[in-house]
């Protein structure tokens, strides 16, 4: 069985404006929707206590906020966590108290006031200055991994090839964090994960597209620049697909059954490496040529001339 | 052409497999509950001890599957955890409350297993349940602290010398002692004098006329960190033995923190209590001249108080305190000239001063030393929090032997581990910068369950999809890639298992599944390459060949990029993330040998020595 099977090579080149004009819009609208509406940050980042409590025979939310904000807490944030039993308290975090006994206090307020015991599930408490660490890590990690991902390709490769990946592997992770703020799902430590690991993962596909661009210039001789790139991505196609449609069945495994904590690390994946595929079909090599990649950049360099090389040896 | 397999390679692929096999195989063995049981502060857990609770348990009607004593602590086997639980009752009746149970699951390797190091692999916070925290050590704190020391010091040493100073003030802000003085002359004798003993301390002239500004090297300042730092994690670690959890986990983290990892804990509110208790330490001198029994029967003498030691043996105390824990600046345990086991134990100037005051007239007597803890007690505050209870033991009681200063000695002590914990318990009193907790994440043990069960099911499924996908797509290829897939996960349970600081977690086992989907694309490559140079209309097995070969270039410059963005999460990453990070940079690995390795070798052995026309893909 075959997904794709072709004698002729495609014409992936004839895409490459709209494609090029599509993801600068997209990159364009996400930058927009980040600056505009922001990235929902998770506790990770901000800093503030979550507490998840369950309830047997089911939560009554608007009971549970009356007792918070009898509590002195009207600020918290209370939603069901993937059930209608769960119950996810977020409270920001606040000066002057005492942070990590806040967990304690709503605790016991609720386990007073409710008629049923109720099971404290988890409790994430995380002081500011910490939140600030991890965002400024993070971010780090991710200049970290674009320039690690740069220098690599640049020495394998060629600089043209190793931008377009790079800009390419930008666009990916610009347009998820888009989605991200566009739908607020919240941006937590395992989303810095799942976006890292997309980083991985597209660089992947990209390399081996890249790695036949390379192969196929080598080989076609007489081909044209265009005609290159389209037989490398038409010859690499079958396993772009099938690679992506794997990881993309595990993952949607991962989302409707890894339960609620992995929910957005599953989201995050799932939609940059939809992108991500696109974008090593389409914007790589497309960003390659637009720098002007030829021939003659992708051919073995000759071997250089060696010292004394010509002379006779003296003895 | 043929493609044949040199010997070597079935011997390491045979080897590899075979190996993470053996260390893979301790997580099928379920795990035991069990109880630990630990003497807390200085007292035994004897081979009698152990025989008793084997005993009480058999008279209580709870049969242990085993109750061993070794290094120290009684370990019992249970079958059930109802049995644990009835069991853990049992134990605090028959034993009292100088010792520690701890709830444990315990795994049950087997003996040939255990002998080859083999263990199960271990299970994160958010699998196991339990309790996280970050906690932050005050350096500021302990600088100023110092720095408050040395003024002290500083105006003791100059009256010493005769040196006329108008001030010496701390500036914390800055970090430094200020010292202001009469003339040029005293300037120089001041220096002349505080320069003598301490190589680590830094003049310069001040901003006004005949000043001097003294502040510590950095060398010195590291000192401090450091100290507190360590003192801080000795006095956590102590208390975390209280609060009597298995496999409890107390480490530094950078330069001033502190992680605290309790795995199991029932009640976390309890065990931040605990952490965050206070404790302080108080001389008071014995009174000799009253009658103790008299003392006991309710007629107290006005001026003193009954206090009692860890076995409950009384002392009539005098009211008045003669120092206070807080004047101590460091305590180490050691030996005396006769080889007894000693405490010495350096105070502050103003400590010194106080202590030589009250030990003027009191030579001969007997000096006890306080500790004083706040502990939470069953009572419970409006707000639910537990209402804190003082307790307060003596832990000393020594003859004064002679006057004593700035520094003194605590001698008479029964062994050195008794020593020890005095010196620990000393300088508990003298915490010289206080902690705060920054971070917690606490786990509840049923959500723990829920989500290695998740877990598992999402692995399970996403390997159950994959599987049947590639036979649909490569037919007998896609069971060649099946197999590699499964001694896949094989590999990284067995490296998992092997590898001591790897710690399964959530996202860790997200990363197992994503791993699963990614896997295959080693594979993937292979086999389209072989297609390719089929199309090609070369030999098969010239196919085979080259599609190894021209694929093994791609696939090691895609995995590169992968495994170092792993690694880069991996540095950065907390916890969970670094499992994650663990999980991904295993999974590449053991991936890229599969397919090049191991399914090479499978191909080989059943089309490579042959002449074939066609492959099945």
């Amino acid at each position: 069985m075959r997904i794709f099977s072709f004698t002729e090579p495609l014409n992936f080149m004839r895409f490459k404006t709209p494609a090029l004009i599509l993801s600068t819009l997209l990159v364009i609208a996400s930058l927009t929707t980040i600056t505009v509406k922001g990235m929902n940050w998770g506790l990770d980042f901000t800093g503030g206590t979550v507490i998840e409590v369950g309830y047997s025979g089911g939560a009554d939310l608007s009971q549970v906020r009356q007792v918070l904000a009898d509590s002195g807490y009207p600020d918290a944030v209370v939603q069901y966590f993937g059930s209608s039993e769960d119950v996810a308290i977020r409270i920001s975090p606040r000066e002057g108290v005492e942070q990590s006994a806040i967990s304690n206090q709503v605790l016991s307020a609720l386990a007073v006031t409710s008629s049923e015991p109720i099971e404290m599930r988890r409790v994430e408490f995380v002081g500011p200055s910490v939140g600030d660490e991890l965002k400024e890590q993070g971010g780090l990690a991710m200049l970290a991994a674009l320039i690690g991902i740069l220098l690599y390709v640049t020495m394998r490769f060629e600089w043209r090839l190793s931008v377009g990946a790079v800009m390419a592997l930008g666009h990916d992770v610009i347009i998820t964090l888009g989605l991200f703020s566009l739908l607020q799902l919240e941006f937590d430590l395992t989303v810095l994960a799942a976006i890292l690991a997309l980083i991985g993962y597209s660089i992947n596909d990209t390399i081996v597209v890249f790695d036949r661009i390379r192969e196929s210039f080598r080989k076609l001789r007489d081909a044209t620049v265009h005609e290159t790139i389209n037989h490398a991505v038409t010859s690499t196609l079958n396993r772009t697909v099938v690679t992506s449609l794997t990881t993309i069945i595990v993952l949607i495994v991962l989302f409707t059954m890894g339960g609620a904590l992995i929910h957005n690390f599953a989201t995050a994946l799932l939609f940059g490496i939809a992108i991500g595929t696109y974008s090593s079909v389409f914007v790589a090599s497309s960003l390659a040529v637009q720098l002007g990649i030829s021939r003659e950049d992708m051919l073995p360099p000759p071997p250089p001339e060696k010292e004394g090389e010509g002379t006779e040896p003296l003895l | 052409m043929l493609n044949k397999n040199p010997l070597w390679r079935y011997l390491v692929v045979v080897g590899v497999l075979l190996a993470a096999f053996l260390y893979a195989l301790p997580n099928v063995y379920p795990e035991d509950p069990a109880l630990n049981i630990n003497a807390s502060r200085g007292g035994v857990v004897s081979e009698t001890t152990r025989a008793e609770l084997e005993q009480a348990f058999v008279a209580a009607n709870i049969t242990a599957k085993a109750v061993t004593l070794t290094e120290g602590q009684i370990l019992a086997r249970f079958s059930s955890a109802e049995d644990q639980l009835r069991a853990r009752e049992v134990a605090e009746r028959q034993l009292g409350g100088s010792y520690i149970t701890a709830l444990n699951m315990v795994p049950t390797t087997p003996g040939w297993l255990r002998a080859i190091g083999a263990s199960p692999m271990k299970l994160g916070l958010d699998l196991r349940g339990g309790v996280h925290f970050l906690m932050a050590v005050d350096m500021k704190a302990a600088i100023d602290k110092n720095i408050n020391d040395l003024v002290q010091a500083f105006r003791a040493d100059l009256r010493e010398e005769r040196v006329r100073y108008r001030a010496v003030q701390a500036d914390l802000d800055r970090s430094q002692v200020q010292i202001l003085l009469r003339s040029a002359e005293d300037v120089a004798a001041a220096r002349a004098v505080l320069g003598k003993g301490d190589q680590e301390l830094m003049f310069s002239d001040g901003d006004t006329e005949h000043s001097l500004l003294v502040s510590l090297s950095e060398n010195r300042v590291r000192e401090i960190r450091e100290y507190a730092l360590e003192q801080n994690i000795t006095i956590i670690r102590n208390r975390v033995n209280e609060i009597g959890v298995a496999e409890p986990l107390v480490q530094r983290q950078g330069a001033d923190r502190i992680i605290v990892q309790l795995p199991g804990v029932q009640d976390p509110a309890q065990a931040k209590e605990i952490l965050g208790a206070t404790a302080t330490l108080e001389f008071r001198l014995v009174d000799n001249d009253s009658d103790l029994g008299a003392a006991l029967d309710g007629r107290l003498p006005a001026g003193a108080s009954i206090y009692r030691d860890r076995n409950g043996m009384p002392y009539l105390l005098e009211n008045r305190t003669m120092l206070t824990g807080d004047h101590i600046t460091g305590a180490t345990s050691g030996y005396d000239e006769y080889s007894r086991p000693q405490v010495s134990i350096s105070l502050d100037a103003q400590g010194g001063n106080l202590l030589s005051n009250a030990t003027r007239s009191t030579i001969g007597r007997q000096m006890a030393t306080v500790f004083i803890e706040y502990k939470p007690g069953e009572e419970r505050n409006e707000d639910g929090t537990p209402v804190l209870v003082k307790y307060e033991e003596v832990i000393n009681a020594a003859t004064i032997q002679a006057r004593l200063g700035r520094s003194f000695r605590i001698t008479g002590i029964d062994n050195p581990a008794e020593a020890q914990n005095l010196a620990l318990l000393l300088r508990a009193g003298a915490l010289i910068a206080p902690t705060q907790i920054i971070e917690e994440r606490t786990i509840g043990p049923s959500l723990g369950k829920e989500n290695i069960d998740l877990g598992m099911t999402a692995i399970m499924w996403g390997m159950v999809v994959v599987l049947i996908f590639m036979v649909l797509y490569y037919k007998a290829f896609g069971l060649i890639a099946n197999v590699a897939l499964i001694a896949n996960l094989i590999l990284i349970t067995g490296f998992m298992s092997m590898i001591p600081g790897a710690t399964l977690t959530l996202p860790g086992m997200a990363g197992i599944v994503l791993t699963v989907g990614m896997a295959v694309d080693a594979n993937v490559l292979i086999f389209e390459r072989i297609r390719e140079e089929l199309a090609e209309g070369r030999s098969v097995q010239q196919a085979i060949h080259h599609g190894y070969d021209r694929a093994f270039a791609t696939i090691a410059d895609s995995n590169i990029t992968t495994l170092l963005v792993a690694l880069i999460l991996f540095g950065i990453g907390t916890g969970p993330v670094k499992g994650f990070a663990i999980t991904l940079a295993i999974g590449i690995l053991t991936s890229i040998f599969t397919s090049v390795v191991g399914t090479r070798l499978l191909v080989n052995l059943i089309w490579g020595g042959r002449r074939v026309q066609s492959l099945p893909m």
